[in-house]
């Protein structure tokens, strides 16, 4: 509201000069009605202003759109002037941050065509020149740098903090080094090659153990029955051939 | 009415009822065969044989697809009629020759020795391309070990500018099956060359494979009791996740809603029969060899009830948890598509956050219509129905690696659902590869393609080595479509032709009123009304009923195939073409080799002694003519 003030102030001036006694009662009238218009005017006039520059659809302006309902379910909290507020100083927050020399402020960041969604537009203004928008392409720049910061300050993420225009970045996928896949490969193929030496190992013994067992018992069978041993137990005395068995010669 | 085809030199070629006896009470560990441990072991065997993918992946989209509840009665009439019969007579017949699929059909008589060489053929081509679902089933379980599933999210493309644009048109999980899992190829033609990733989960399938069938029956005996409980622990423990999501009782709802006019539809009453058929995996001779290895006295009756009643049983319990799961992603889907379109509606229209919601969607679009049709048009809304979601009926491979990883991805501790699901998937077939490799091993034994001194290592490690081989055909960029080519012809029409031979031949040659006499023999008691009509009539004619339906549809039918190519216009849909010429040489081969190794192995025993007797009978007679014929034909040939 500093122009309607130094407006006033200038056209106050300008009729005290012209005016002089005779003229003070009927110009005080004039004055004050004047003033009057000229604040209704400039209550006007200065958005009207800023409105030039900031409006649906402008050029170097960008929609966005908060979703709190989404993001915060229960804990959403209230949309209202004290968080438009916010917005604009991290808006300053994030033009300062990629412009480091120039010093932004809240009043560069203009907001209009706001509705219930939530949703509005904003431009920003160059702090040098208020009447100078600056280009797109350096917000979207300023934007995509503190993307981060913006998400967070709001408690939210790039999907419910919408810039209508600019794309989030995608997050690199990790690659780790080697496959998950070939490792539980390498540990089942590990165990299954190691059981099979282990049971063909097994069976290559057992049939070993097989064959020397069945070549001693067909020879030992006799001579232990000779020798007195039966069932493995030594017996005392001789042992009568008579009672062998002569299967092994040829019937009559 | 006791038909009974001349038999001479039956007797010569069985063991008497008293030969059996003493086999029986010599001492175990005796005689080259071997045996089950335990009854449990026989049982689980048999289950987990008959319990496979199948149960998991096609009934529940059959019961869905004709009718619902509906389906359970024609599928229950026929699994009486028509599974317990073919199962008890595998059963029995093998427990009582004792002897492999190959070894049993000569025994009964040398012309039908034809069948069992056509079940050989028939489980080798189905368990060449049945591990190779198992290496898919194994690097989706290897895939699981990781915190963010990879067919979660689209891979981000080369410059980083954005998602790979075959994964954005369709969806991360169809972009993960078809190109970082199978890498297809637009066209069956184009093979692609070997994806070395699929090489090795093949080879860890087959040599898992081994380790579990390395010395037969000793070492499958206990690699079932894992393999065949497992499946049920992890369905009860999806069917408690799925009931406690949102959605999954509207999913059993739909599954389970009668339609009773899908019972007059001739189609419901075929692919129940075809689906009880298939599902007891009879025809395959792997049955026959493990009764054989039962004592004589088993009761091969109770054994076939109570597996026919578990098989059920299963199915109907893995559809209800499939469709569980199916429900809640249905819900999610809706959700997801009526929340995009309010989301639309609030930013075209700016209105606050909760003002549409699902309740007055319909309301609040209806009056925004009225007043700015334009926009509303421009929107491009879609239309979003439960129903339409619940009944993308999808099954197969499918259902598996498409539809229910995707929901997976959607459950809180995917990775943990993720490898049960495919752990579950992976005994479910490993299981059934055990009766289908004792298919292939036996019949090889039995003709004496080994060596008998070899060990039993080493023959079945030779076969597993050569089908590892030829199976890389399917692991090539477009074996997706060779297997699908040999489940459709290679599993399909030539195990009726077994089927219904078996049951001829058993009923007719071996006598019904032997096989009587050897059931009473064995078990007790003899067979009853029941099984004398099903044997007899019943289940051969519905054998028949459902060949020559399903080969009148198939020869019919123009051949065609579902493709993945992205450059085709309707993408992501599958584009469907048809096969080229040179693939029906290779159908004729899957299809026609087995079913006419049953005449044929008969043709060519018959002739040496066709030339005997017309040798004997002199030439030129009219009696002799078809022997003149013969003797023409195979001097041709020879």
């Amino acid at each position: 509201m500093h122009c309607c003030s130094h407006i006033i102030l200038l056209f106050g001036q300008a009729i005290c000069t012209v005016g002089d006694n005779c003229y003070r009662a009927v110009t005080f009238l004039k004055e004050g009605m004047l003033v009057w218009i000229l604040f209704l005017l400039c209550q006007v006039g200065a958005p009207a202003l800023a409105q030039d520059l900031c409006q649906r659809d402008a050029p170097n302006g960008y929609k966005v759109r908060i979703s709190l309902k989404t993001a915060l379910g229960e804990d959403a909290y209230e949309w209202n002037q004290s968080e438009m507020f916010f917005f604009q100083a991290t808006m300053a927050f994030a033009m300062r941050r990629h412009f480091q020399m120039e010093t932004y402020n809240v009043d560069n960041i203009i907001l209009c065509v706001q509705t219930s969604r939530v949703s509005f537009w904003f431009v920003v203004t160059s702090p040098d020149n208020t009447t100078m928008l600056i280009p797109k392409a350096d917000v979207e720049k300023a934007v995509r740098m503190s993307r981060h910061r913006i998400n967070n300050a709001f408690l939210l993420s790039d999907r419910t903090l919408e810039f209508l225009g600019i794309y989030p970045t995608l997050a690199a996928t990790v690659n780790p080094d080697t496959p998950p896949w070939l490792i539980v490969f390498g540990v089942v193929i590990g165990a299954v090659c190691a059981g099979i030496i282990a049971l063909l190992v097994s069976s290559l013994l057992q049939k070993r153990r097989k064959e020397k067992g069945m070549t001693e018992d067909g020879q030992d069978e006799e001579d232990m029955q000779v020798k007195g041993v039966e069932n493995g137990i030594n017996l005392d005395g001789t042992y009568n051939r008579g009672f062998t068995d002569d299967d092994r010669f040829t019937k009559l | 009415m006791r038909l009974q085809l001349p038999n001479p030199g039956l007797e010569d070629r069985i063991l008497s009822h008293e030969e059996l006896d003493k086999l029986e009470t010599e001492e175990a560990g005796r005689g080259d065969r071997p045996k089950w441990d335990n009854k449990t072991q026989y049982m689980l065997t048999c289950v987990g044989f008959c319990v496979g993918l199948g149960n998991v992946w096609r009934f529940p989209y059959l019961c869905q697809s004709h009718g619902g509840g509906a389906f359970m009665i024609p599928f229950l009439i026929l699994l009486v009629l028509e599974g317990v019969p073919l199962l008890h007579l595998e059963f029995a017949i093998g427990q009582r020759l004792r002897k492999g699929s190959l070894g049993v059909w000569s025994t009964i008589h040398p012309y039908l020795a034809g069948v069992g060489i056509a079940s050989m053929f028939v489980s080798l081509m189905i368990s060449l391309y049945y591990n190779t679902i198992m290496a898919w089933v194994m690097w989706y379980l290897f895939n699981s070990f990781q915190e963010t599933l990879p067919w979660s999210q689209c891979p981000l493309n080369y410059n980083l500018t954005g998602l790979v644009s075959e994964c954005e048109q369709s969806s991360p999980v169809d972009y993960f099956w078809y190109r970082e899992t199978l890498n297809t190829t637009p066209d069956i033609g184009a093979n692609g060359g070997l994806q070395w990733w699929m090489v090795l989960c093949l080879v860890s399938a087959w040599a898992v494979l081994y380790i579990c069938i390395i010395r037969g029956i000793e070492t499958t005996g206990k690699a079932v009791y894992v393999t065949s409980t497992l499946p049920y622990v992890v369905l009860s423990i999806f069917l408690i996740r799925g009931l406690t999501l949102k959605g999954s009782l509207s999913g059993v709802v739909f599954l389970f809603t009668p339609n009773l006019t899908e019972l007059t539809n001739p189609t419901t009453w075929l692919d129940a029969g075809a689906q009880v058929f298939y599902s007891f995996s009879i025809a395959f001779g792997g049955l026959i060899s493990f009764s054989s290895y039962n004592s004589v006295h088993n009761n091969c009756e109770q054994d076939a009830v109570i597996i026919s009643a578990v098989n059920g049983f299963t199915s109907v319990y893995a559809a209800t948890v499939i469709y569980t799961i199916i429900g809640f992603r249905a819900t999610e889907r809706f959700d997801n598509c009526l929340g995009g379109n309010i989301l639309a509606l609030l930013n075209t229209f700016d209105l606050p956050e909760g003002n549409v919601t699902e309740s007055n969607y319909d309301q609040v679009l209806q009056s925004l219509n009225g007043t700015y049709p334009e926009v509303i048009q421009g929107l491009n809304l879609k239309t979003c129905d439960l129903n339409t979601f619940l009944s993308e009926g999808v099954e197969g491979t499918g259902l598996a690696f498409i539809v229910f990883t995707e929901a997976i991805t959607k459950m809180p501790a995917s990775p943990v659902w993720s490898v049960l699901f495919f752990i579950m998937l992976f005994c479910l077939g490993l299981s059934s590869m055990f009766g289908n490799i004792e298919g292939v091993l036996v019949p090889l034994q039995d003709l004496g393609v080994f060596p008998k001194s070899w060990p039993k290592e080493s023959t079945t490690g030779i076969t597993c080595v050569l089908c590892c081989i030829v199976g890389l055909i399917f692991v090539q960029g477009s074996g997706n479509y060779w297997l699908s080519l040999f489940d459709s012809f290679a599993g399909s029409i030539p195990l009726l032709i077994i089927a219904f031979c078996e049951m001829v031949g058993v009923v007719y040659l071996y006598g019904i009123d032997r096989f009587n006499d050897d059931i009473e023999f064995m078990i007790g008691h003899k067979p009853n009304f029941f099984w004398q009509i099903t044997w007899r009539f019943l289940s051969p004619a519905i054998m028949l009923v459902i060949f020559v339906f399903y080969f009148i549809t198939k020869v019919t039918e123009t051949l065609l195939y579902k493709t993945w190519n992205p450059e085709s216009e309707n993408f992501p849909t599958l584009e469907e073409k048809p096969y080229p010429a040179w693939i029906y040489v290779i159908i004729f081969i899957l299809a026609g080799i087995p079913s006419l190794a049953v005449p044929g192995t008969a043709l060519f025993r018959c002739t040496p002694v066709c030339i005997k007797n017309c040798n004997a009978a002199g030439f030129f007679t009219l009696n002799s003519f078809p022997c003149v014929f013969f003797i023409y034909f195979t001097r041709q040939v020879s």
